[in-house]
């Protein structure tokens, strides 16, 4: 029955855009608040600035070297894991919304599990291969 | 014009509310804190137990001078602070507090979801700030705060799902009305992996590993002063409330009480937020910091199998009973 879905349109249209319309003026007040706030910090505050003032803080001693520093980055693989593990929990909010609709059921329960196995199965061996061990 | 009017008391309320719980939240700190270690806290600003504490630190912090390092990112450095707090705002007005239709800021029909997507852009601050301030620790303390986001975000997701699945919907309204009393031991393993992850994104103590001041001075917030870094600590609180909120209303049942669920349904709402923020005070207080290394063995091998066998369980449940 396409008729009722046409006449229903416009208003669900509606009602989304009036919802996230919303939630932009809560944006545009916050960014006001700040905006405000950092307006009337500049005219309160003393401005004297010296080079000590300036210079980069590392525990009272004369900085060493550049503040953007090579460092070891232990944590790449968990990034590689965990946009895997998002993209596939994305999934599960459209699927969580109709998955215990009549005339789904057992069906889409095998379903999870089996998508829950994929998941755990993943954590398994990225535990195995080491990965989770920070050192 | 009545909707216009009706959309601008929602939205001074719901800023209203973001200004006053995190100092309600952050006084209470001070003073739980204070007397669980059998001090007193704040006694002389205000007169009254040093109500007026934090109102005197805003008072100094806008005094202050704002130093912008020679070396850091300016405009990135300047634009963080409100990068971190404003998120948190955002995530108040869908966050519904009493049983009806108005009370709520504003019904977002992708609830959980947005909420989520808000939430998790206020870590993007930290980072900014880490990488801007052109400092060694900052750095260090803004890759803490990635790899502690990452960690955590996916349990933090996992146990959502799980609500949104034992709903049916993912509308944060529609989960309320759904709710009943035994939802509380059937997703309590959810819950508690929700509110953990949440600290965990907040960097509260004992998860505080990004900021921890003995190491790496203050982190990402190392060369921040004045009023940029009031309103990182205005984030850190206001993160507080939005965390402790969602707990309530996604596994806490929100406005759902033994009694009173229609007059006095945001009383609930408030009371069960207030006592889970009370427990992240306590928390603080408790237990010492966890080690990086322990912090990410327990998102990964601890707290995503248990929110994997939460949705199993969900899953179960949910396809016996209907």
């Amino acid at each position: 029955m396409p008729e009722p879905t046409v006449r229903q349109m416009p208003v669900l249209a509606a009602d989304y855009f009036h919802s996230y319309s919303v939630v932009g003026l809560l944006a545009v007040i916050g960014v006001l608040f700040v905006a405000v706030a950092f307006g009337a910090g500049r005219l309160l505050r003393p401005v004297v600035p010296t080079p000590e003032k300036l210079l980069t803080y590392e525990c009272g001693v004369d900085p060493v070297g550049e503040g953007w520093a090579h460092t070891q980055v232990r944590y790449y693989v968990y990034a590689f894991l965990y946009v895997i593990f998002a993209v596939d929990s994305i999934f599960l909010f459209p699927w969580a919304t109709v998955f215990a609709a009549p005339g789904y059921g057992a069906t889409t329960l095998v379903e999870m599990f089996i998508f829950l196995g994929f998941l755990a199965v993943g954590l398994l061996y990225a535990w195995k291969k080491g990965v989770l061990e920070w050192t | 014009m009545n909707d216009a009017l009706d959309v601008a008391i929602r939205l001074v309320v719901v800023f209203a509310v973001f200004m006053v719980l995190p100092l309600v939240i952050g006084q209470t700190e001070h003073k739980v804190m204070a007397h669980m270690q059998g001090r007193l806290g704040p006694m002389y600003a205000g007169g009254f137990h040093g109500w007026a504490q934090l109102v005197a630190d805003g008072v100094k912090f806008a005094q202050k001078e704002d130093v912008v390092p020679a070396a850091a990112d300016r405009r990135i450095f300047q634009l963080a602070p409100a990068v971190a707090l404003l998120p948190y705002l955002l995530v108040l007005v869908a966050v519904p507090i009493g049983p009806s239709e108005g009370a709520v800021g504003q019904v977002v029909d992708a609830g959980i979801f947005f909420v989520l997507a808000v939430m998790g852009v206020g870590v993007l601050g930290s980072l900014m700030a880490g990488w801007a301030s052109a400092n060694k620790f900052s750095l260090l303390g803004g890759l803490r705060t990635a790899a502690q986001l990452l960690a955590y975000e996916l349990p933090m997701l996992l146990a959502a799902a799980s609500v949104a699945m034992a709903a049916g919907t993912v509308s944060l309204p529609g989960i309320l009305n759904a709710f009943h009393w035994w939802w509380l031991p059937w997703q309590i393993v959810g819950a508690l992996v929700f509110f953990i992850a949440g600290l965990a994104e907040l960097q509260r103590p004992p998860f505080d590993m990004p900021v921890a001041d003995s190491e790496i001075i203050f982190g990402a917030y190392t060369e921040y002063t004045g009023l940029r870094f009031a309103l990182f600590l205005l984030a850190e609180y206001a993160g507080i409330v939005v965390l402790c909120g969602l707990t309530t209303v996604l596994f806490l049942g929100g406005w759902h009480g033994p009694f009173g669920a229609d007059g006095l349904g945001w009383v609930w709402t408030l009371l069960k937020t207030a006592v889970l923020a009370f427990v992240v005070i306590w928390l603080r207080v408790s237990y010492p910091r966890l080690r990086e290394d322990q912090l990410q063995k327990l998102a990964w091998t601890t707290l995503i199998p248990l929110a994997l066998a939460q949705i199993a369980l969900t899953g179960i449940v949910k396809v016996a009973i209907s």
